[in-house]
């Protein structure tokens, strides 16, 4: 088939494993939204004494990238403690997959954030977590690193696609190396408000393109 | 290895008639000279002879003289001479405000931008959920500095037609160029230049089982418009270039050969798809539901994204398109579904589907038992829509 992805991809988005709800689940996490476009669901049952995942359940409004991700980082995760699940980036997602097209990225980031929203909901729901802390530099690069640079499929910090940004009274203003009128410069810019506007002390979030 | 393929994409491209083909040939191979002048060789004079006749066919359908069709490389061309061409010769003397609106085809919705790139005052006028022009507003935003309005024949994505003869008047009245984009109306939905006041017309071969690759600008006589691309002054001095005489040829023989008979019979397989689709739960029909193409059914799917439709449909021998963002070359949602006031949503579970020549009523029945089944199985899977 004339297809850009990859056999496993379309095995995965043909079948995908472990699809569905947990009834009365230990955690959940819902990731994106309707309203930009991909969403995924994760549930997750928990072994208290091990910390380990017992079962784990996706599911997803989305393209074939989305799809075929939620499925294999169920396979991945299941049966790995929660730390180590954690640990599971979107690259592993990606070559677990034998590969996605670059343009598509950042549909397995969205499942990937499925996966660790849904272990922040469980150490939340058992007091694991601590006081919240103020957006700095370093948590606004973390965010960054999840937005991906759709010509590259790599993250726009790396691909230097972001050259810099500040942050000011709950305003962050993100600079990026594109044309306002780049086939992806709208896209980019939604991604970036996407993961750094749920910050809980960021009002407002401005992208700027340079010529 | 396609024959098997249900191809119900006809918007995007259509497979080429035989009878096209034919009328081609000897333009690749016997009569392959460049259009001369009347002093010039006969197997020059030959081709200009034929490339006249097929210009005066393709005129004709529109109710146009000769002289007024401009062959280009197809409806991108057309549009951009269109739109760069009447800037060309009015910011001068007129001024720099064009009219559009949000749910142009990406010629004319880029060309837009790029003359208001260069200093261009550019409205775009208000669109109701259907897509229709809000005549109101569009005579409300014409000004003495205005001039052109470039407003589409009809919708590439949702179908909805417009009521170009009501726009005409209008810019007729306040004196302003009026220019349309019928790429997907052309010979589908009547148009008559000499009933219609519309100064300026896209078409192209592609859409009607012509050749890719050739398209034509109608140009009314006396319209002030110049070429926007420098060569030689081939095609009344407004598109430089060899002329692609098989090809325009070939188009000409695809305007005959589209009949009433034929629109008919692909406006019934328009109907029953989506009466059919209609009861597929939790759908949509997309664009107006009276002015629309006749070969053009747009329905969007709650809880489910397009790519993964159009995929799964693939993978079933079906053809057909979305507006999702996930399928677009630039990651956005369809700026036609979000133009007609559609949230993301809708526009992440559009499906077009537009009919052709080659289309029969047992692949109307066939996809829309496919995508029951693929819908059912993609809600499954989806978080949304389970109450």
């Amino acid at each position: 088939m004339p297809l850009p992805y990859s056999e496993l991809v379309m095995e995965h988005f043909r079948h995908p494993r472990n699809v569905g709800e947990i009834e009365n689940p230990d955690a959940k996490s819902v990731e994106g939204s309707p309203a930009c476009g991909d969403m995924v669901a994760v549930y997750l049952k928990v072994d208290p004494e091990s910390q380990r995942i017992k079962d784990i359940k996706f599911q997803s409004y989305g393209c074939a990238s989305n799809i075929a991700t939620g499925s294999i980082i169920t396979e991945l995760a299941k049966g790995k403690t929660l730390q180590e699940a954690k640990g599971i980036s979107w690259q592993q997602a990606s070559e677990a997959l034998g590969g996605l097209p670059p343009i598509k990225t950042h549909c397995s980031v969205l499942a990937v954030d499925g996966l660790r929203a849904a272990i922040e909901n469980y150490e939340e729901r058992q007091g694991l977590v601590k006081e919240r802390h103020p957006t700095t530099v370093e948590i606004v690069r973390k965010r960054l690193k999840r937005v991906m640079n759709p010509l590259t499929g790599l993250d726009v910090l790396r691909t230097k696609l972001v050259q810099d940004f500040e942050i000011t009274d709950g305003t962050v203003r993100v600079v990026v190396d594109l044309p306002a009128d780049h086939q992806f410069a709208n896209n980019i810019r939604e991604e970036i408000i996407e993961k750094i506007e749920p910050r809980w002390d960021v009002d407002r979030v401005i992208v700027d393109f340079v010529e | 290895m396609f024959d098997n393929v249900i191809y119900l994409d006809n918007a995007a491209a259509t497979r080429l008639d035989e009878r096209v083909l034919e009328v081609m040939k000897p333009y690749f191979f016997d009569l392959y000279a460049v259009a001369t002048s009347q002093f010039g060789y006969s197997l020059g004079v030959d081709a200009r002879d034929a490339l006249d006749e097929a210009r005066g066919r393709v005129a004709n359908a529109l109710g146009a003289g000769p002289e007024e069709m401009i062959f280009t490389s197809g409806s991108t061309e057309s549009s951009n001479l269109a739109l760069k061409g009447v800037a060309l010769a009015l910011a001068e003397k007129k001024g720099n405000h064009i009219i559009t609106s949000p749910m142009e085809d990406f010629p004319v919705l880029n060309s837009a931008r790029a003359l208001e790139r260069q200093g261009a005052r550019v409205t775009y006028v208000r669109v109701d959920e259907t897509g229709r022009v809000d005549l109101d507003h569009l005579r409300e935003s014409i000004s003495p500095d205005t001039i052109l309005i470039s407003i589409q024949a009809a919708n590439q994505e949702i179908g909805t037609v417009q009521d170009v003869r009501a726009i005409g008047e209008i810019a007729r009245e306040k004196g302003v160029l009026f220019h349309t984009d019928a790429t997907h109306s052309f010979l589908r939905v009547p148009l008559d230049v000499r009933q219609v006041p519309v100064d300026l017309v896209t078409v192209s071969a592609h859409t009607m089982h012509g050749p890719k690759g050739i398209g034509g600008l109608y140009v009314r006589q006396g319209t002030p418009i110049r070429k926007w691309m420098d060569g030689g002054f081939q095609e009344s001095d407004l598109r430089p270039g060899v002329e692609n005489i098989p090809a325009a040829v070939g188009f000409a023989r695809a305007v005959e050969l589209v009949t009433q008979e034929e629109t008919n019979r692909l406006q019934g397989l328009r109907d029953r798809l989506i009466e059919q689709l209609l009861q597929v739960p939790h759908t949509r029909l997309n664009g107006h539901p009276v002015y629309r193409l006749p070969h053009n059914a747009n329905v969007s799917f709650r809880f489910v994204e397009g790519e993964s439709l159009l995929l799964h449909l693939d993978m079933r021998g079906f053809a057909v398109s979305t507006g999702s963002a996930c399928f677009s070359r630039s990651l956005e949602a369809s700026h036609v579904m979000l133009g007609i006031g559609g949230d993301h949503e809708r526009a992440h579970g559009s499906v077009r589907f537009t009919f052709g020549r080659y289309n029969k009523r047992e692949g109307v029945d066939a996809v829309v038992d496919a995508i029951s089944e693929v819908v059912a199985e993609l809600r499954r899977i989806s978080p949304l829509g389970k109450d």
